[in-house]
């Protein structure tokens, strides 16, 4: 018989080198899997990991892909450390898009350099509405703020695809669903020229700076931490756990909101039905990469942007399919979190300590 | 002895010509085709026939391809088409309506590669468009459902309300009508080109409604396999979709890219592509009937004449009077709708009980 028994101690070594040992691991199972489908195993994880940058627009489209999922992660963390699961930033993201896109769109004329703050505002502000709902049905009801928020995913992305069908609908497009493309002004500036990397990206190293700052300087992120990890001794110090629940949930929302608005207003630069290829949720399993710290988000963020570049990379030349990504992204997700588990507990074979406890 | 000496002469000589006359005519192996897919090739039915097209450029030209599958249509559409740009390709085919923009993006920066969109407006000088007259197969599959449909209510499982859907309906239910003016319709919007369950599960509601025809501008075989357990009749879309419901599909309107996609990589080949705006119906070959079963001699007698008139000409699928659901005359008796109507469709023809989503 196998057992897991929970260890004493863990070593504080481990937690932060789990992820690496669980990065290690993934590309020697990769490359097996690679051997076996016929492919030259370091040829392979050479197209997968390096090929997609050794070059500098490369390494600018890392960062493009990285951007999104590092805002929405980092706000999600905040949240999933004071045990408030927020899984529906797919929809905050959306919210955001069409709350910080529609100020671009009725202002389509505008040479205004106030549009683009004022989407940043919207954008934001329609995220944290949409993560408003769950926090206030969680608040008020008890309603289990996972199914909520989930639910409420499928209300925006229907939403969206109202308005690009209907009203918001390019009047120039053939009735194809799209908006108007963005006025210039409502544009994100393209910080290197020649490539997509746009103001989001310095956007996003700001948020990994200012939420490393929160958690570890201010109160209220040693609130977030105790809340997450004993609540019972919060409640006991008076910290509101409701008051938890609306601050992470509004600014998980905000900063979803947020990517969003970069997304429709950098690379895409209009509305159109789909907007994100599920970045709300990627950003979750970014955010347990990172460990929930902001920093190793950043990296979390970068790694996951790789696996689908690099996708990409192996099916263009390698004549690899599609499901290589997701197969990557899972066996990484895999090996963290059995390494975790192996932080946390040992395995024992046999039954000898359940006997002495019967005897 | 003289005769491979003599060959590898002619080899030499062959080769130092195709030196002189310089290094831009290219090859036909030296083209590489790349294709960008919205959908995974496994789908069976827009992107899987897109592949087949690729496969018979293969077969046919003997020229390098690759393929990029299930590629979003937003912001990492760019770096795809980019990328093949990029890796050598030097005609690049984008399969989505989606990838309008970041195609016309990346042949602004590639102007000695040639691209080619399918269903979009935009064009370039090294970007042609390219798409195919559906609607002329979804005449015959109304004429075939206007004779077979016992409860005279046809289920119509639809993606999305664009132009290219609603032409369809309309052609749909115009040779419906033309065979039996009794016939109805019932549409549900799945609100997606490929989603096996919520396309299952539109079929099935409309069956709970009286329809014992299912017709689909979706991409999976998910609502025609409903159609055949429930033990009613449907039409396969974009591939032959028999081996799914061989008891159920009449026909299936499909896509045939396979002449066009084989024409353009040798006319890249030989020097000879430029930029054009295709529309294929029937008569192109893009647009194919799978052959007709579970249906009596008559009626495929009669869906292979109104095939067979489509493709000659002799008979166009909209061909006035035609008048909207407000009772506006659209199109003038005797008169045909042109492509600038047929590609802004966004009206139902009168007589259509349902409401466009708006």
């Amino acid at each position: 018989m196998v057992r897991l028994e929970p260890r004493r101690q863990h070593s504080q070594a481990m937690v932060y080198l789990s992820p690496v040992l669980a990065i290690f691991m993934t590309l020697v199972v990769g490359g097996i899997i690679f051997a076996f489908m016929g492919k030259n195993p370091f040829d392979a994880l050479y197209t997968f990991f390096i090929l997609p940058i050794n070059n500098s627009y490369g390494i600018s489209e890392l960062f493009v892909k990285a951007t999104p999922l590092v805002i929405i992660a980092v706000g999600l963390s905040l949240g999933f450390r004071a045990n408030v699961w927020n899984i529906g930033a797919e929809g905050q993201l959306t919210m955001g898009a069409i709350f910080g896109g529609g100020l671009a769109l009725y202002f389509h004329d505008s040479e205004s350099a106030f549009l683009l703050p004022a989407m940043f505002v919207l954008g934001a502000i329609g995220g944290a509405f949409w993560a408003a709902i769950p926090a206030l049905l969680r608040t008020k009801f008890n309603a289990n703020e996972i199914l909520t928020s989930l639910m409420l995913t499928y209300v925006a992305t229907l939403f969206l695809s109202f308005l690009v069908h209907g009203p918001w609908r390019n009047p120039e497009g053939f009735n194809f669903p799209e908006s108007r493309p963005f006025p210039d002004a409502g544009l994100l500036p393209i910080i290197y020229d020649g490539t997509r990397v746009h103001l989001g990206t310095a956007v996003a190293v700001f948020v990994v700076i200012a939420g490393w700052l929160l958690l570890s300087k201010s109160v209220i992120g040693f609130q977030l931490r105790v809340v997450g990890k004993a609540p019972q001794a919060a409640r006991h110090v008076g910290f509101r756990q409701k008051r938890m629940v609306w601050f992470t949930l509004l600014l998980g929302g905000a900063l979803a909101g947020l990517a969003g608005l970069f997304e429709v207003a950098g690379p895409i630069g209009q509305l159109q039905p789909s907007i994100s290829p599920g970045y709300g949720f990627t950003a979750i399993i970014v955010a347990f990469l990172g460990r929930l710290h902001p920093v190793g988000i950043l990296f979390g963020g970068l790694i996951m942007a790789l696996t689908y570049l690099g996708g990409e990379l192996a099916q263009i030349t390698l004549g690899l399919p599609n499901a290589v990504t997701g197969l990557f992204q899972g066996i990484l997700l895999f090996f963290l979190l059995a390494c975790d588990v192996l932080t946390k507990y040992r395995i024992r074979f046999g039954s000898t300590a359940a006997k002495g406890r019967t005897a | 002895m003289n005769a491979s000496f003599m060959k590898r002469t002619i080899a030499a000589v062959a080769a130092v010509g195709a030196l002189a006359t310089g290094m831009g005519a290219a090859q036909a192996e030296d083209v590489k085709v790349g294709f960008v897919y919205v959908g995974p090739i496994g789908d069976h039915g827009w992107s899987y026939r897109h592949d087949i097209g690729r496969q018979a450029i293969v077969a046919e030209t003997g020229a390098e391809t690759s393929f990029v599958e299930s590629v979003p249509e937003g912001a990492d559409a760019e770096r795809v088409i980019r990328q093949m740009a990029q890796t050598g390709h030097n005609l690049i085919f984008t399969t989505s309506f989606g990838y309008m923009n970041p195609t016309e993006k990346v042949a602004k920066q590639f102007p000695n590669v040639k691209f080619e969109h399918a269903t979009g407006y935009k064009r370039a000088d090294n970007l042609s468009t390219y798409a195919a007259r559906f609607y002329e197969g979804r005449y015959v599959a109304g004429v075939i459902a206007g004779k077979m449909t016992k409860s005279n209510i046809v289920g119509y499982v639809g993606s999305f309300p664009i132009p290219e859907v609603v032409r369809g309906i309309n052609s749909f239910m115009m040779g419906a009508w033309s065979v039996n003016p009794d016939v109805k319709v019932k549409i549900v919007w799945a609100n997606t080109w490929y989603d096996p369950g919520k396309e299952g599960d539109a079929a099935k509601a409309l069956i709970d409604q009286g329809a014992d025809i299912m017709v689909q501008h979706t991409d999976s075989p998910a609502p025609l396999q409903v159609a055949e357990n429930r033990g009613v009749l449907g039409f396969g879309q974009a591939s032959d979709m028999i081996k799914f419901a061989p008891k159920a599909q009449l026909t299936a309107i499909v896509d045939n890219w396979d002449k066009y996609y084989v024409a353009r990589a040798k006319a890249v080949a030989d020097g000879t592509w430029t930029s054009t705006d295709t529309w294929g119906g029937i008569d192109s070959g893009m647009v194919d009937m799978a052959p007709y079963t579970n249906m009596p001699d008559d009626v495929k007698a009669l869906a292979e004449a109104t095939e067979a008139k489509i493709a000659s000409g002799e008979f166009h699928p909209f061909t006035g009077p035609i008048y909207d659901q407000a009772g506006e005359l659209r199109v003038k008796e005797g008169e045909l709708a042109d492509d600038g109507m047929l590609l802004g469709m966004d009206w139902y023809i009168k007589g259509i009980d349902a409401e466009l989503p708006k």
